[in-house]
């Protein structure tokens, strides 16, 4: 099987703060992978590394077979690699409707458009409608964002991730700031994906984590401590080492 | 890419659609209504309100990128002097006078503009950008005085003589007809524009106003937009360069000034940017409001100008339309 994703040797410092320490991590289609840690570890440095909103110190990307590492954000996206942000990033002025119809007219290459509406394209409104359900949030789909729910805010952004149809989906804590009550949509949301998308998801809820990945990978002070099937991560003497006294603290933090 | 799947969810958004085309309908029966009306009160001003006319299209110009886009600019008037001086060197060397390909090359004389000076302003971000814009509107006013064999120089380009429109309606010296033609085509340019923000282009630009890094997370090129918008925008103001070249049949190097630019985004300001009809509300009040006091008091309508701006900026932030939509919301709330 030829891998989707390769991240190889990726070390980044900000100062004198080492904070991706010679990172590798391999993706195939179809894997279902949480990174966890301690907060601080570098997780979402390691996100924006890869996705190209920081560029690394050394190191390479390469996503299906084609060295990435030099080129920005934008282009990435193109190639189907999509992230979801920690902390909501929306435009607060629009609504979910038109985030959504925005994302799949980006997708399809019809954004730069000058002319025609969204709403009078059947095709666009059908994806918009089905995503908006599938993440519940119908009711809300012409309120300004600025107006809604923070959970729901943050259902939105899974929503948009989805609506850009990736080859690998990068979800920082998808679940971080959603009600207990709507954490089901998500991994339902989750469950529906194609059979051979790649996604890596960093997320503290453990219960969540077991459900949904196949293996998992630990990060703790920028290096990855363990790599391996969720039976065996509680097991491992240095992941619980590296948990120790933080883990009960990390999950109300940003 | 699989084919988009058509799910069996309801849709009731469906209904309530044409909502917008109603209120641009009322938009544009409102703006000719202010046009006619103007015609009949100021029958011997017409020349000042076909220059409003075409500044109220490079406020629009500049609303669209400050506005929509969040880019600022203190040099947009080099846009505007472009359509100009295209247009009046069209007409005196080239001989082409006929007004609407002289509208057409002012146009294209804009969008030129605004790809050289979208390609530079769009390099720098915030105060950079800013200073960038102003550099660019000196460097374009010194182009037009040294080439002084094409433009005239400091003495203006003049003898631009505009062929009748349709070969029926000559531009007289009353300015008739260069207020009717001024008024058509700002309508005309508005029902464009309008349809422009709407669409999934004006979409992006209001996305990376408001945040580019979630744009470029979804995959869309934030330079490539600003600089598409950039030119669209040397369009609109190459057209009211072009306007005023045609009304005016001089060109002069205040159209390229900077004075020009700073005045025409505190017009937008004060009519509150972000919105069509802010740009021209702006643009009528100021000019209307300049005029009017500097005929009332010679000596200190300056300063009567600038005590009015400060009073707009510190009370009412969002300018006169934005303002006004806030008030008549509240009202509305109130009365539930
Ligand atoms: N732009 C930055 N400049 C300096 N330090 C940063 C920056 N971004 C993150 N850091 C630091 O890098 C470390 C890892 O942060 P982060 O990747 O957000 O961790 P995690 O997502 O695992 O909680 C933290 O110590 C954080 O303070
Ligand atoms: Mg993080």
């Amino acid at each position: 099987m030829s891998a989707v994703f390769q991240v190889q040797n990726l070390k980044k410092a900000f100062g004198g703060l080492a904070v991706t320490q010679d990172v590798s991590i391999t993706l195939n289609p179809g894997d279902r992978v949480a990174l966890i840690g301690p907060n601080g570890a570098g997780k979402t440095t390691f996100v924006n590394l890869v996705t190209g909103h920081l560029v690394p110190d050394s190191g390479k990307v390469i996503l299906a077979g084609n060295d990435v590492t030099s080129l920005g954000p934008t282009p990435r996206v193109r190639q189907g690699l999509v992230r979801s942000f920690q902390v909501t990033r929306l435009f607060p002025d629009m609504t979910p409707e038109e985030h959504l119809a925005l994302a799949v007219l980006q997708r399809t290459g019809r954004s730069g458009t000058i002319f025609g509406h969204y709403q009078a394209k059947p095709d666009v409104m059908a994806e918009v409608a089905e995503l908006l359900h599938t993440l519940g949030l119908d009711h809300i789909a012409t309120r300004r964002v600025s107006e809604i729910a923070y959970g729901q805010q943050r259902l939105l952004e899974i929503a948009l991730a989805l609506a850009l149809k990736p080859k690998v989906l990068l979800l920082d804590e998808p679940a971080a700031g959603v009600p207990q009550s709507d954490t089901p949509r998500i991994e339902a949301a989750l469950a529906g994906l194609p059979s051979d998308l790649a996604v890596l998801m960093i997320e503290h809820d453990m219960d969540l984590v077991f459900r949904f990945a196949k293996r998992v990978i630990v990060l703790a002070a920028g290096a990855i401590i363990f790599d391996g099937s969720p039976a065996d991560v509680t097991k491992d003497a240095r992941v619980r080492e590296a948990y120790l006294g933080s883990y009960a603290n990390d999950r109300s933090a940003a | 890419m699989a084919a988009v799947e058509h799910t069996s969810i309801a849709k009731p958004v469906q209904s309530a659609r044409p909502n917008w085309l109603a209120r641009d309908l009322i938009g544009v029966a409102v703006i000719l209504a202010v046009a006619v009306l103007g015609y009949f009160l100021f029958p011997n001003n017409l020349a000042l309100l076909t220059r409003i006319l075409a500044i109220a299209l490079l406020v629009l110009s500049i609303d669209l990128v400050t506005g929509f886009c969040g880019v600022a600019t203190l040099g947009h008037a080099a846009l505007f002097g472009a359509g100009a001086y295209a247009a009046g060197i069209a007409a005196v060397h080239w001989g082409i006078t006929d007004p609407f390909l002289m509208i057409v090359i002012g146009a294209v004389g804009g969008a030129v503009a605004g790809l050289v000076s979208g390609a530079v302003i769009l390099r720098g971000h915030g105060l950079a950008q800013l200073v960038l814009s102003i550099a660019v509107v000196h460097l374009f006013h010194e182009a037009a005085n040294k080439a002084s064999t094409y433009t005239g120089g400091s003495d203006g380009l003049a003898g631009i003589s505009p062929d009748p429109i349709f070969g029926m309606f000559g531009f007289d010296l009353w300015g008739r007809t260069a207020y009717g033609f001024a008024v058509a085509l700002l309508v005309i340019v508005f029902v464009l524009l309008r349809l422009l923000t709407r669409s999934p282009f004006g979409m992006l630009c209001r996305g990376i106003k408001e945040d580019p890094i979630r744009v470029r997370a979804m995959g869309a090129s934030v330079h490539g937009t600003l600089l598409k918008m950039y030119v669209i925008s040397g369009v609109v103001a190459g057209i009211g360069g072009a306007l005023n070249a045609i009304s005016t049949q001089v060109v002069g190097l205040d159209s390229l000034s900077f004075t020009l630019s700073a005045e025409s985004l505190v017009m937008l300001v004060l009519g509150g940017t972000g919105s069509l009809y802010g740009a021209l509300i702006g643009t009528v009040s100021f000019m209307w409001f300049e005029d009017f006091v500097s005929a009332a008091n010679p000596f200190h309508w300056l300063t009567i100008v600038g005590a009015l701006l400060i009073a707009v900026v510190l009370f009412a932030p969002r300018g006169l339309y934005g303002s006004a939509q806030l008030l008549l919301e509240r009202f509305r709330g109130a009365g539930k």
